[in-house]
């Protein structure tokens, strides 16, 4: 097992050919933050891509920016932020979900995953964002795709099959996004003391006003008792949140005007306003899932399972009581309920019929098709054992196999990342 | 424009082909009389024209995909098609192929404003989907011109866009769930009402895939609650140059407007003798600004823009006052192609994105190659995101002016790609732009697409002789070329 480390685009195709010669799989990583997001890797080798980490042509009036994949998130963020600007995608932070230090997020990362924050419901995901690749296929080919405009139907969008294919399928060498102007003003408004139910029918009346809705979050109380401010709800209190950003007037006249929304509807608590710097920091624990984060070398290396449900936001609420009939768990509510963290357990031991697939066939099973389940932290011994990635129809899964074996014909990157087979 | 030769074995074998489509679908929606067929044997891009082997209207998905299987084992091309808009003859039929016309599955299946989700049909128009959920403030909201007669399941399959793209992005932005017919007649169900599909992001390989990877069935997309108020501003300029310096700062200014086009004097000139919208015609470029949301904010960024373009030499400022006004300033754009065919008995629309700074350049050389090739032009513009539209008139029946149009197309996209931009922005590539990938695309980056097609179509029996100027054999295209087994860089850091 070694550690390959290239410095530059030549070197990584050079790793990648030689790997695919000598048929040596690859644990493909940047930033190392969230190698426990997906299953375990049977790599024989390790191609660490961190010292691709370079800016590349940032053109604020063009809104769009390249550099490498190695570059640190929070980097990339502080040039941007020099120019008035942003990644309107909001990317995650998880390390410190697997019990890493927070910041060790790469760009390469969080487009290879594609993880998106609360921002996702007004402004899309990663995928919507990543304009174009230079990156080095299974099979030892540099390729691009895509550019540096928005508009572009020239060929098939393989950025868009790269981003989400978890180091699978290519090894980026250069990812190329938007960059948006940064909102001059956010607020929040909350309303305490819905249930799960008629806090994301709160959510969804929000959402469907024209008042472009930045963020819509439901805490429930266990949950909103570590991360909201006291400001919000008292203790024992759930709370929902509506994240409002754009120009100050802006932002004012809708804050005001969704104030009155939620203060009109039927069950809910006092409605508070939340100002930018406290709103800040509150939308960042949503985004990094803080609730559900690991101490740092904590002794329970894994963790409680924490599962991540993509879901129809109206079936999100009956599909979380359903599971948690069969196990306590905790619950974060983002994207109007389209997204659920889920915690499994209380910290004690998982009852039986749980603890051995970390709830997989009990939390699919409760879905009822109305979304899928990816299993985003569990020991690995079980994420090798259980299907992380929803399970796919016999069609779509040799599908998916096609794709894989088109692009990495010897199965050496990443392989089993997602699936077992593939 | 050449195509693939036809298969005449398969040519011989119509009736047979017929006969056994017949009894997979109603016997009426075979469609097997030349006279019949006619309709189908060209789409927007009208200077191509072929008359298919055999047209099949289905009406269900599994008909789809019981056609769909039947054309696996006999052999048989598939071309499907919309309503067959497309300016890049991405629905131009095959002699040895079907065109599978999915105009009959035209229905809104459900509409979930929980979710602000519709699910419909692939031959549901674009605008039929908005008009379904308008009565509750929703719009959908891609908006090619062709909006009023495009079909959804066309808009996937070029990927369409509109003039609200700046804000709203493209249909692959506003795409969350897909039903597609494989070419094996496997069905695959990808995302639904929910935000994230999982697994490979097949959605956005489909969406643009021209037909060449499968054929959808059926779509969800998100809708959008329509902005409390739209205003629009018309802003007349000297110079190509000077708009163009208005756009750049608009968007340095933080705006992203809602919609932000630009014509040039011959394209206002022909609009405004076409539908009298009111431009002025003393002005060399004419950027329209669509500003939506709260009222307040509308007000205060209409006055912003306002400024910008006063002091980048705008010599005619008017915003609208009210929704009539507004239509009319768009009116005069939306019918800028229509408008250039009066002015001329044929012409060709292109679609090259570029970055918008280069803008002025582009137009000036434009210009040059205006005079180089004896061929009016006229410019319009989505000038928000860069994606230019010059409209070539020509005259098909004078011998060789199609010919030198079209070289004075791809001369034109030869241009984008050199200053940083691509060959079509919205459009396409079709049987149009086949030919010019190579000008954008590596040969390797190329084989990368063809490996996609291989995982969807491997006996390439998809819409074959669009997109790529040669379709490999997926067989070669496998064959691993090894080299050594050995570490061949000694120079590689490693620890």
């Amino acid at each position: 097992m070694e550690t390959l480390t290239p410095r530059d685009d030549r070197q990584v195709l050079e790793a990648v050919a030689w790997a695919a010669a000598s048929e040596r799989p690859l644990e493909v990583r940047a930033g190392a933050s969230k190698l426990g997001l997906g299953r375990p890797v049977d790599g024989d080798h390790t191609l660490d891509v961190s010292g691709l980490n370079a800016l590349g042509l940032y053109e604020p009036e063009e809104l769009v920016v390249s550099a490498q994949p190695g570059i640190g998130l929070a980097t990339l963020e502080r040039e941007l932020a020099a120019a008035g600007q942003m990644l309107a995608f909001e990317p995650p932070d998880l390390g410190p979900l697997y019990g890493g230090a927070p910041g060790g997020a790469t760009l390469g990362g969080v487009i290879a995953c594609n993880l998106s924050g609360p921002r996702r419901v007004k402004d899309g995901a990663a995928r919507d964002h990543l304009l174009g690749i230079a990156a080095v296929s299974g099979r030892g080919e540099a390729f691009k795709s895509g550019g540096r405009v928005v508009k572009n139907v020239t060929g098939y969008d393989l950025s868009k099959l790269m981003a989400g294919s978890f180091g699978t399928l290519a090894v980026f060498t250069e990812l190329t996004v938007r960059a948006l102007p940064r909102p001059e003003d956010t607020a929040t408004v909350a309303v305490s003391g819905l249930g799960d139910a008629e806090a994301l029918a709160a959510l969804a009346a929000v959402l469907a006003t024209p008042y472009e809705v930045a963020g819509a979050a439901h805490l429930p109380a266990a949950v909103a008792d570590r991360i909201a401010p006291a400001a919000l709800a008292p203790a024992g209190l759930p709370v929902t949140l509506v994240r409002l950003e754009g120009f100050a007037p802006s932002v004012a006249y809708r804050a005001e005007r969704l104030v009155a929304l939620l203060a009109a509807r039927p069950g809910g608590g006092t409605v508070v306003r939340l100002d930018a710097a406290a709103s800040r920091v509150l939308w960042l624990a949503i985004r990094d899932v803080s609730p559900f984060a690991l101490s740092p070398g904590g002794d329970v290396p894994a963790g409680p399972p924490v599962w991540k449900l993509s879901i129809a936001a109206d079936r999100a609420a009956a599909a979380v009581a359903r599971i948690a009939q069969a196990v306590p768990v905790e619950a974060i509510y983002d994207w109007g309920g389209a997204l659920v963290w889920l915690r499994l357990g209380d910290g004690g031991a998982l009852p039986a019929g749980v603890a051995d697939d970390a709830g997989a066939r009990m939390v699919r099973g409760a879905l009822g098709g109305a979304g899928h389940a990816t299993l985003v932290r569990a020991s690995a011994m079980v994420r090798a054992a259980v299907p992380v990635f929803p399970v796919q129809p016999g069609p779509l899964a040799d599908l998916t196999l096609r794709v894989k074996q088109n692009f990495d014909t010897r199965r050496i990157l990443n392989p089993g990342r997602m699936y077992a087979d593939a | 424009m050449k195509m693939p030769a036809p298969d005449q074995a398969v040519i011989a074998r119509r009736r047979e082909i017929v006969a056994a489509l017949r009894r997979i679908v109603a016997a009426d929606a075979v469609i097997d009389r030349e006279d019949a067929m006619r309709v189908y044997e060209a789409d927007g891009l009208t200077a191509y024209r072929q008359l298919p082997m055999i047209v099949v209207l289905p009406e269900t998905t599994a008909e789809v995909a019981a056609v769909m299987r039947y054309c696996f084992d006999a052999n048989v091309k598939v071309v499907a098609r919309g309503a067959g808009t497309s300016l890049s003859g991405g629905a131009l039929p095959l002699a040895d192929g079907i065109v599978l016309g999915l105009a009959r599955l035209n229905k809104i299946l459900s509409v979930n404003y929980e979710t602000r989700t519709a699910t419909v049909q692939p031959g549901v128009t674009n605008l039929a989907v908005t008009q379904a959920v308008e009565h509750r403030g929703f719009y959908y909201a891609p908006d090619p011109s062709s909006q009023i007669a495009c079909t959804i399941g066309g808009n996937i399959a070029e990927n369409s866009g509109g003039v609200h793209c700046l804000k709203y992005g493209l249909t692959t932005n506003n795409v969350l769930g897909l039903e597609v017919v494989l070419i094996t007649g496997e069905v695959v169900r990808l995302g639904g009402e929910m935000l994230e599909a999982e697994g490979y992001d097949l959605i956005g390989v489909l969406t643009g895939s021209e037909g060449l990877l499968g054929v959808v069935t059926e779509v969800t997309v998100r809708l959008l609650p329509k902005p409390e108020v739209a205003r629009a501003l018309l802003l007349g300029f000297p110079s190509s140059e000077q708009a163009g310096d208005c756009v750049a700062g608009v968007i340095g200014g933080g705006i992203i407007p809602a919609g932000m086009e630009m014509m040039d004097g011959p394209a206002i000139r022909a609009a405004e003798d076409f539908v009298h919208a009111g431009y002025p015609l003393d002005v060399e470029a004419l950027l329209i600004v669509e500003l939506d949301g709260p009222e307040a904010e509308v007000a205060d960024l209409i006055a912003r823009v306002e400024a910008i373009a006063r002091h980048c030499g705008a010599v005619n400022v008017r915003a609208s006052a009210s929704d009539e006004e507004r239509a009319r300033f768009w009116a005069g754009r939306k019918a800028a192609f229509p408008a250039a065919g009066r002015l001329s008995p044929d012409y060709y629309v292109m679609d090259g994105t570029i970055p918008r700074k280069q803008l002025a350049h582009v137009l000036r050389r434009i210009a040059e190659m205006s005079e180089t090739f004896g061929l009016r032009v006229a410019n319009v513009f989505h000038a928000g995101d860069g994606n230019l539209h010059p409209l070539i008139l020509y005259d098909a029946n004078q011998p060789g002016e199609l010919e030198t149009a079209e070289r004075f197309g791809a001369e034109i996209l030869k241009l984008c790609v050199s200053v940083g931009g691509v060959l079509t922005g919205e459009h396409g590539v079709g049987v149009e732009k086949r030919d010019l990938m190579p000008v954008q695309y590596t040969e390797v980056d190329l084989d990368q697409q063809q490996r996609l097609k291989c995982a969807f179509d491997p006996h390439g029996l998809l819409n074959p002789g669009k997109m790529f100027p040669v379709l490999h054999r997926c067989a070669e295209l496998g064959r691993m070329h090894v080299h050594g087994g050995q570490l061949p860089f000694p120079d590689l850091p490693r620890f």
